[in-house]
């Protein structure tokens, strides 16, 4: 009888779970490369309900991008794997400085994101493009709700982070700057003018691309920034039914 | 000055930092600051926190918002046992994790609890349609869950066999719902369990003294009319 050595597979290395249609996903693309830490690429997609997979909900229960994968370590949450990019590959301090005082704003500002940035930035997308694609539509009323939070939200973001600093936390970038701008450019990527209407978030927009450079900066934006005209084309995946319900799901979500 | 630590025990974040100062011995000025009374509208308290939020730090001229922050920072500066925040790369990692996940899931869903079933009618006079507070008390479930399987799991403690910041931030959130009436641990035997750890590792006193003002919740008085008017625009949100 023929037996077949077992297979061993070479170990993976670093692993990235995203999908650039996501705002951290992108923070956390734009870190990695920028910073030359390598890693193989898994794009989920989410319009295909790629997350909602039996084989994705092995690697996460909770079923989200971005996943950082390093050998049997599995990590959630994109600050936390930010942070631990950061301690792991030995990146330029400025990124998540070692000086007590500037680390701390680096989290005051994650905390004030998670209540007041996260979730609000997102909505947009879901009225203007994913709602659409499933024939369902948000309510004007949630659309003008979220936008006079997204206002609410800018204006705090410029004047008690940003003041006339170079980045939200001092004179460098850090993580803070690259999770920040990823979710101002969801809505501004479906046409919510936010840059033109607060022209000191749009000179640290581009001070952040600068540093980011334009080729990595297109190759992260490339989705973000088609996807309207896509979705106008026809050109979007249609999600299936059981997906098609779970995002429904989400959509009555929106406050 | 010295350190000053702007707080209400009434609220779950202030409750973690001051347990977690205590604990550690971190000397502190206790600046009180009564959210039910208003005074986090002071332009005093705006010096200290211009997001006009509590808990807030005051470390001479370095002042600090967001709990998340503060944590970290007095763990750091005040050179805490290692297990509340590790240095170990994975282990911290897990901390983090916990930390982010906590504010869009557990905070906000315990937050909404306390001000549906208690401090809406109680304090602020407004009754809350029964079917929002269902639903509210639905994602409880539902994010109690998570914890225990995603966090918890067969753990002594929510991100590995020792106490950290994450289980001090988790404890004073899901004392929020337990204030309003909510049978919490009661059916989760891994989470009461869990909570007898962390009490014990605390230390029953202090536990009880971060917890003797929220416990006393649903005794409080209605808040002065001005004062309602001031946190209405606020709070509202909480009402979804």
């Amino acid at each position: 009888m023929l037996c077949k050595a077992p297979l061993l597979l070479p170990a993976m290395g670093l692993e990235l779970y995203v999908d650039l249609l996501s705002q951290p996903c992108r923070a956390v693309y734009i870190f990695a490369k920028k910073n030359g830490i390598p890693f193989q690429l898994h794009t989920v997609e989410l319009l295909k309900g790629q997350h909602m997979t039996q084989e994705f909900s092995n690697i996460s229960v909770l079923q989200k991008v971005p996943v950082l994968k390093d050998g049997d370590f599995v990590l959630t949450e994109s600050s936390a794997i930010l942070i631990y990019l950061s301690s792991k590959y030995k990146v330029a301090d400025h990124w998540y400085p070692a000086d007590p005082q500037t680390r701390a704003r680096v989290h005051e500002y994650l905390g004030w994101h998670s209540d007041n940035i996260r979730g609000t930035f997102g909505v947009l997308l879901w009225a203007l493009v994913v709602g659409p694609l499933m024939g369902a539509r948000v309510p004007d009323e949630k659309v003008e709700r979220n936008e006079a939070q997204m206002n609410q939200a800018l204006q705090w973001l410029q004047d008690k982070f940003l003041g006339d600093k170079a980045f939200l936390t001092g004179q460098q970038v850090t993580l803070a700057d690259l999770m920040a701008l990823e979710e101002l450019m969801q809505p501004a990527a479906v046409g919510f003018d936010l840059f033109k209407r607060h022209p000191r978030l749009a000179a640290w927009r581009g001070r952040v691309e600068a540093f980011v450079g334009a080729e990595l900066w297109q190759e992260a934006h490339g989705d973000i920034l088609t996807i309207q005209d896509k979705a106008g084309k026809k050109a979007l995946p249609v999600p299936a039914p059981e997906v098609k319900q779970r995002l429904l799901v989400r959509l009555t979500k929106i406050p | 000055m010295g350190l000053e630590l702007y707080l209400d025990l009434l609220s779950q974040p202030c409750r973690a930092i001051y347990i977690f100062a205590k604990k550690n011995g971190i000397p502190f000025q206790l600046r009180p600051v009564e959210l039910l009374k208003g005074q986090h509208y002071t332009d005093a308290f705006a010096q200290v926190n211009p997001l006009r939020k509590v808990p807030a730090l005051k470390d001479g001229d370095f002042t600090l918002a967001e709990s998340v922050a503060i944590l970290l920072y007095l763990s750091r500066k005040y050179k805490a046992p290692d297990h509340w925040y590790p240095q170990d790369l994975q282990a911290r990692a897990r901390v983090d994790e916990y930390l982010s996940w906590q504010h869009t899931a557990l905070r906000s869903c315990c937050t909404r609890v306390m001000w549906q079933k208690l401090m809406f009618p109680v304090a602020m006079g407004q009754p809350v349609p029964p079917e929002t507070l269902a639903a509210t008390l639905a994602e409880l479930d539902r994010c109690l869950q998570m914890l225990e399987d995603k966090f918890l799991q067969d753990q002594a403690f929510l991100t590995g066999p020792h106490i950290s910041v994450a289980d001090l931030v988790a404890i004073t959130e899901l004392m929020h719902p337990v204030s309003a009436g909510c049978q919490v641990f009661e059916s989760r035997p891994r989470l009461a369990a869990w909570r007898q750890r962390v009490e014990a590792a605390v230390g029953k006193d202090l536990f009880q003294e971060a917890h003797e003002v929220v416990l006393k919740a649903k005794d409080m008085p209605p808040v002065d009319a001005t004062v309602k008017e001031k946190l209405k625009h606020s709070v509202q949100a909480l009402l979804k």
